[in-house]
């Protein structure tokens, strides 16, 4: 250092006065020694310690993700035709943050596509909902006119984009409503409960709300594609990062045939009711209709409120499944499982006979036959050709109940035919002492079993349980696995029937061991085509006396027979009471027409055919249709004939497949 | 002591441009450089507003203070108190008469330039003490007179200030201040007692705060509590800084100040836009920088045997220090939010002229250490 120069007045106090600035400066600097040491500290905790927290934070600032919704499965039925795709649609979009004056573009949107004001103000209310970069539908379904039209204007419409998206078509329309069920907007509820589609979700995302369309949502959703950006802090796209494309949803193929699908249809135009038909091996099912039926195109977008009246209030009840759900007597289709159930438990052998006198006291009640003079006497075969009540009156006396609920329960009555495949799916009755003392807390009354023997009473069954019962009867009393999905897995016909026939040979069975409950057989891999009967000579009695009620004068359903080998079918027909009839009723004996719609019977016919070689069975059910022979057989007649000329060419495919394997 | 008056007049030209400092002066200039390359990013990598003007200003007050070095010590000495009554003056006309920007009154226009006073009043402030305890005895220093006045010499601007509202440039100021009067000789207890006095009364200092700062105060403190509003900034500066890691992301890859994340990136936060693309290397280098400049005029102080350089140098040297460190610690969330610009890399007129007059006031001194000042 300098020395102070000593000229200086008072130099002492002058070096005092430096030497305490130099000193308090060194004390500075050591502070700001530590101070700069605290502040690389901070540094190095922030940019080496914590980096990878905050590159975290940063990626999560500037990345943001846009999710597409996803590509729907398709549905196909057995030959290959696309019954539930997707089409091309006209949509036009708005990013709200991308738009400078939102309600000048909404004005000019009203006023191109001309938006009633309810629809305005909904996509008003919508955009309040969502984020400002979350894409605006304004519009799902542009028609051609007005996609040009918006195009046209474009340069004046900045932010709106015209889009061309994909959403589901039904092309068949009315014919798959009950098979597919629909889709539509997923609701807060399906985000609940269904976690796939909460993860997948997009607003305007479509997802199954009934029907198949809902059992297979996961396997059909498919995945969203993905478009990441590099957006700024007010959100805004800056550039596309990365694309990535999602999954189509997985293919779902059917075992229905859709001609035979539109046949069903055009038979039930105009009615109520039910149309199923079931491969009796396979187990596949052709065809599976219910009527009234809607257009399920009507929902894609929203359906209108007068649509919605319109088919939620139709008294012949178009959103009810049928089929499946729909739960009726079954009336005298019921005959060939209560003369089966008989015949194995040895309660009267085929030669028992009955006087039919058109009634019949017991239990001192009068119960009468449909035929008020009476069938005269009968034997087992004539009384399921002429469906007499007299004659099951007597029989399901001496069988009881409960012998008779352990047959019908076998052949697939009072279970779910597709276990877990329709959640709509109804378990349908059959009755038992047990079940009446469990559930109704009262003792069975003998009457009771009487009229259960004509399928009248507590018994309630769906069309496709009737369907199933007829099929396991026609191939000679084996158990097939109904199914409406195609199974890639499947077994060769030849293959089935070998199984059954060695299922045949292994006499010893206790037949008791032979109901096994739905759940094992799910777990079953390898199917086995339990016989289902104890001698089986008994179902082909059954068979037979099924042939003449069709075939035979006299036969209840003699008039809608085909005399071509080819086609001939058997068939037993059913007629239920929907109302106990009256004494007064019974002497007035009024024509259907004459009678109150509601108050009409069901008519019902079962059917399996050709004769000489099964294959295919059927049930058709026109509800309040009046009686079995003149409501539901002739349309069978239409329908049998349709089946089997389209057998070779699904036997053809059905070739190919299995080569194919 | 006349001969050595005589002595330092008669220096050349030449004699003066090699007494300077030239590793101060290639310190600022390094400082500069960085800056408008941080200013270039700012503006996304391209040459528009901000940059140029920054540019425009670094070139002009850069040249200013080498000129301006070369005027004589005693100079500065004689127009000290002019220099703060002038700047006074302004601060009173920015007061009345002054431009209002995001509610605060701080800037007057000189038709040339937006000055705002409150920047210069950093210096000025140093200057005036400078002056004033120049010739005062070190015994006297202590006495009521004194305490009196240097106190109203300091507290004028600060309330002015205040009442902008400024409260981080006042704080700053006030600061400054209490280092300079601490290294004249001001007992070590007025600043203990006068500390205390200031912890009691900080409830009623805090009960008068706006709003908006009365939050900035509780968002230091815990800065998640109210993430899109006032702990926003804390927030996004932690991110920035923290991605950067030890390289950073690259001379203009800093995402979260080109898209926008970073606010105030151009003058409040710039050291955070920096430290994100040139990482905790960069960082330090920056703060070496720095250090070097302070520890230059630090230096240059200690040299000098006029005591009002030497007082001022000690006092611009520690204002810059504090002025660097508040900055810092405040992006890095170790102190509240309160406006403070870093010297030379802040966007910023005022406070790049009044850094360049400091500076240029240090480098005079260094010429001119030999200088006796009555």
């Amino acid at each position: 250092m300098y020395t102070e120069p000593q000229v200086f007045d008072g130099g002492d106090s002058n070096v005092r006065k430096f030497n305490t600035v130099n000193r308090r400066v060194f004390i500075l600097k050591l502070a700001k020694g530590i101070i700069f040491t605290g502040i690389v500290a901070r540094l190095f905790s922030l940019q080496i310690t914590e980096n990878k927290k905050y590159l975290t934070l940063s990626d999560k600032n500037r990345l943001r993700e846009w999710r597409l919704p996803p590509i729907r499965g398709e549905f196909e039925d057995f030959f290959g035709n696309v019954v539930a795709g997707n089409t091309k649609v006209y949509q036009l979009h708005v990013v709200p943050e991308q738009v400078e004056d939102f309600k000048y573009l909404m004005v000019r949107l009203k006023n191109i596509l001309s938006l009633t004001d309810k629809e305005f103000s909904k996509i008003v209310k919508k955009k309040k909902q969502q984020k400002a970069w979350e894409t605006l539908i304004i519009s799902e379904n542009l028609t051609w006119d007005q996609f040009s039209k918006v195009n046209f204007y474009l340069h004046e419409l900045s932010g709106a984009k015209p889009v061309l998206s994909v959403a589901r078509s039904y092309p068949f329309k009315a014919n798959y409503t009950h098979v597919l069920g629909y889709v539509a907007q997923a609701s807060e509820d399906d985000l609940l409960k269904n976690e796939e589609i909460k993860n997948k979700h997009v607003p305007g995302l479509r997802v199954g709300k009934s029907g198949l369309e809902k059992t297979f949502e996961n396997s059909l959703i498919g995945t969203n594609s993905v478009q990441r950006y590099e957006v700024n802090a007010f959100g805004k796209r800056i550039n596309q990062v990365d694309f990535k494309e999602g999954e189509k949803g997985q293919k779902v193929k059917l075992t229905v045939d859709t001609e035979i699908q539109k046949l069903c249809n055009d038979l039930l135009a105009d009615k109520a009711g039910s149309i199923s038909v079931m491969d009796i091996f396979t187990g596949e099912i052709i065809a599976m209709h219910s009527s009234p039926s809607f257009d399920p195109n009507l929902f894609l977008y929203g359906i209108s409120y007068k649509d919605w009246d319109l088919i939620r209030n139709n008294p012949l009840k178009p959103l009810i499944n049928k089929t499946i759900s729909g739960l009726y007597s079954p009336g005298s289709t019921i005959k060939p499982i209560v003369a089966l159930s008989a015949l194995e438990n040895d309660v009267i052998s085929t030669k028992f006979k009955v006087n039919c006198s058109g009634k019949t006291e017991m239990y001192g009640q009068t119960y009468h036959c449909w035929k008020d003079r009476g069938h005269g006497v009968v034997d087992l075969r004539d009384a399921i050709k002429q469906s007499c009540d007299t004659f099951f009156y007597e029989m399901s006396r001496r069988l009881g109940v409960d012998r008779l609920n352990t047959t019908a329960k076998r052949f697939g009555l009072g279970n779910r035919v597709f276990k877990n495949l329709y959640s709509e799916e109804k378990k349908g009755l059959v009755p038992s002492t047990k079940w009446k003392k469990n559930v109704l807390g009262k003792g069975w009354v003998l009457g009771e079993t009487l009229i259960t023997g004509i399928g009248q009473g507590y018994i309630q069954t769906t069309p496709l349980q009737l369907c199933l019962m007829t099929a396991q009867l026609a191939n000679g009393g084996f158990k097939i696995f109904p199914r409406i999905t195609y199974d890639e897995n499947q077994e060769p016909l030849e293959k089935i029937k070998y199984k059954m026939s060695e299922s045949l040979k292994t006499k010893n069975e206790n037949p008791s061991s032979l109901i096994r409950s739905a759940e094992e057989l799910l777990n079953i891999d390898e199917k086995e085509y339990t016989k289902l009967f104890r001698n089986q000579e008994n179902v082909k009695f059954v068979l037979e006396a099924m042939f003449a009620s069709t075939n035979e004068v006299r036969g209840t359903s003699y008039r809608s027979r085909i005399d071509d080998k080819k086609y001939q079918f058997a068939g037993k027909t059913g007629t239920a009471q929907v109302k106990k009839i009256t004494k007064i009723q019974r002497e007035l004996d009024l024509d259907t027409s004459q009678i109150p719609y509601e108050e009409r019977d069901h008519a019902w016919y079962i059917a399996f055919g050709p004769y000489k070689n099964p294959r295919y069975s059927l049930c058709v059910l026109v509800e309040h249709g009046g009686s079995g022979s003149s409501a539901a057989a002739p349309l069978a007649k239409k329908l049998m004939k349709k089946i089997i000329d389209r057998h070779d060419e699904r036997e053809k495919i059905r070739k190919n497949r299995l080569m194919e394997i | 002591m006349f001969e050595q008056t005589s002595y330092s007049e008669q220096l050349t030209f030449f004699q003066k441009l090699r007494s300077f400092d030239f590793i101060l002066i290639f310190c600022v200039l390094c400082l500069g450089i960085i800056s408008n390359l941080s200013m270039y990013s700012t503006d996304g990598g391209e040459f528009l507003y901000h940059s140029k003007s920054h540019l425009i200003r670094f070139i002009t007050f850069f040249s200013m203070m080498i000129i301006l070095s070369f005027v004589s010590l005693r100079f500065w000495h004689t127009t000290a108190y002019l220099f703060y009554i002038i700047t006074l003056g302004f601060l009173i006309w920015a007061s009345m008469y002054g431009i209002t920007a995001s509610g605060s009154q701080r800037w007057v226009n000189l038709y040339f330039i937006n000055l705002q006073p409150s920047e210069l009043m950093k210096i000025a402030i140093i200057v005036c003490f400078a002056r004033y305890f120049h010739r005062e005895q070190l015994t006297n220093i202590n006495s009521f007179k004194n305490i009196l006045l240097s106190m109203t010499i300091l507290i004028l601007p600060i309330l002015l200030v205040v009442s902008q509202p400024d409260l981080g440039t006042s704080i700053l100021i006030a600061i400054s201040g209490l280092i300079v009067l601490w290294l004249a000789g001001f007992n070590i207890k007025y600043f203990i007692y006068s500390g205390l006095a200031l912890i009691v009364s900080l409830p009623f200092v805090i009960s008068m705060l706006k709003p908006y700062q009365k939050l900035r105060v509780l968002t230091f403190f815990d800065p998640d509590r109210d993430p899109l509003g006032a702990g926003y900034q804390i927030i996004q500066s932690k991110i920035a800084v923290g991605s950067g890691g030890l390289t950073g992301k690259g001379f203009l890859k800093g995402t979260q100040s080109y898209l926008e994340f970073l606010p105030e990136k151009h003058t409040d936060f710039i050291f955070t836009l920096f430290s994100e693309e040139h990482g905790f290397i960069g960082s330090v280098i920056l703060l070496i920088l720095y250090a070097i400049v302070i520890f230059r005029i630090l230096n240059i102080g200690s040299n000098s045997r006029s005591y009002f350089g030497k007082l001022f140098c000690y006092g611009f040297g520690s204002a810059i220090f504090v002025y660097v460190t508040v900055n810092m610690a405040m992006v890095l969330g170790l102190l509240p939010i309160v406006g403070s610009p870093l010297p030379i890399m802040s966007y910023g007129g005022s406070s790049m002229l009044a850094t360049m007059i400091g500076l240029s006031i240090v480098m005079s001194t260094k010429i001119h250490s030999k200088q006796i000042i009555h």
